[in-house]
């Protein structure tokens, strides 16, 4: 056993080492948190750093990764396509609208996440690692059959995460199935800072207290996003926001650099509330 | 009125019911105790009292209930006779022993729990009962 492993060590070291990608797949357990919304921003973000992004939409039978990038005129075959050998990925991967070096897998419509083979996936993901920087995988909700597909080729997680009671808790049970070998990071979603500052919202702190997850970073909730939704242009496109930033810094750190997690900025207090803090109670 | 202007500009406390709700959810969550490991603690308490006391084994009854803020398990051990022949002081018969988990929303991946020092609800004296518990 231990023989077979040197030889094989030695033939994989003579030959030239293919630089592998990463595939990251982006979870939460419960639906409708952001995995769509985070997946479609990082992999523009990455892109705009010069890396070969692809996204996967691996929500099988509710496509909308395409939607959210504004791609979805332009799909003609999608994953099932591949996997079952119907097409050639090159057929299948669509190109981003605003990046030369942005890819999209895009997800069937009328079939249903069962139909996926996790072995072919796994395979799938492994000769996407070898064309990209990044392969980005967009989970669909729930910790079923679709879940377990998506994370199969995978060797990182990041976790999608809002600021509520269900969301941690799903967050948490994700995370226990995980496992340490997707060594999972953690993105806050919706954050409202204005809600925290009140005592009406989790914090930051409070969430991660619970998960103790890397943090990647705090993603403020932004109205811009569902404008930018109805577009198809993600907010990462728009650098200038202060959202949009977040996103290039998440983008940053995912990279390996050494920026701090963006952190949505609290509002300034009103006059009321300065007199209100007169008062105690605020921070309780 | 300082109450008054307390209560108008004082937290809602919203984050603070959320916290709390989560912390105690999952716990129990975490809690994944099968009931072959419920039947083996059972085992260990009982080896541990019968040290001391007489206890009815097959009458033994372990609960998990949600208190408060904590969550306590719940032990009822019939006790048959008292006093061992080993030399140990008079001892007061037990009746339930009860040690509440802490919630510390500890991180998944490690599934370990803090417990807190046995509470018992057992007349102090009891020696066994928290020698038991803990
Ligand atoms: N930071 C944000 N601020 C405001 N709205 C947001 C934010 N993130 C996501 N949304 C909105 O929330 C909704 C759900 O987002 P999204 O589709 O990305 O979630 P999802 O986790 O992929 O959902 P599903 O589980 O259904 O796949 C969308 O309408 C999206 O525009
Ligand atoms: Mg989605």
């Amino acid at each position: 056993m231990q023989q077979t492993q040197t030889v094989q060590d030695e033939v994989q070291s003579s030959a030239p080492a293919p630089r592998l990608g990463r595939a990251i797949v982006l979870t939460s357990g419960k639906g409708g948190v952001g995995k769509t919304t985070t997946t479609a921003n990082l992999g523009t973000a990455l892109a705009h750093r010069g890396a070969r992004v692809v996204l996967v939409d691996a929500d099988v039978g509710l496509r909308n990764l395409d939607i959210v990038l504004g791609l979805e005129s332009r799909v003609k075959h999608h994953l099932l396509d591949v996997l079952e050998e119907r097409v050639s990925l090159d057929e299948a991967l669509v190109p981003g609208k605003h990046s030369e070096s942005l890819f999209l897998l895009a997800a069937a419509q009328s079939r249903e996440k069962d139909d996926v083979d996790t072995a072919k996936m796994k395979a799938l993901i492994s000769s996407l690692r070898e064309r990209f920087d990044y392969v980005l995988i967009d989970c669909p909700a729930g910790i079923e059959l679709g879940f377990r597909n998506a994370v199969a080729g995978a060797d990182e997680a990041i976790v999608i995460c809002t600021p509520e009671v269900a969301a941690v808790r799903d967050v948490d049970r994700v995370v226990g199935l995980l496992g340490n070998r997707f060594r999972p990071q953690l993105v806050i979603n919706r954050l409202r800072p204005n809600l925290v500052k009140k005592g009406k919202m989790l914090s930051v702190e409070d969430v991660n207290a619970i998960l103790r997850l890397p943090l990647l970073g705090v993603i403020a909730d932004e109205p811009e996003i569902i404008v930018t939704t109805n577009r198809g242009e993600p907010l990462a496109l728009r650098k200038e926001t202060a959202t949009g930033a977040a996103y290039h810094a998440i983008a940053a750190r995912v990279a390996g650099e050494d920026v701090p997690a963006p952190m949505p900025a609290a509002p300034k207090a009103t006059i009321l509330e300065r007199v209100g803090s007169l008062f105690g109670g605020r921070h309780a | 009125m300082i109450d008054f202007l307390k209560r108008l500009f004082g937290p809602s406390g919203s984050s603070t019911t959320a916290k709390e709700r989560l912390r105690l959810v999952l716990m129990t969550d975490h809690l994944e105790l099968s009931p072959e490991l419920i039947e083996a603690m059972k085992r260990d308490l009982v080896d541990v009292i019968s040290r001391h006391v007489e206890v009815d084994r097959d009458k033994i009854e372990v609960n998990f209930e949600r208190q408060d803020s904590a969550l306590a398990m719940l032990a009822n051990i019939p006790i048959l006779s008292v006093g061992r022949p080993n030399g140990n002081p008079t001892l007061v018969p037990i009746e339930t022993v009860q040690s509440p988990i802490v919630a510390n929303g500890s991180a998944p991946r490690v599934r370990k729990r803090r417990k807190r020092a046995a509470k018992k609800t057992a007349p102090t004296s009891a020696a066994p009962a928290s020698a038991a518990a803990q």
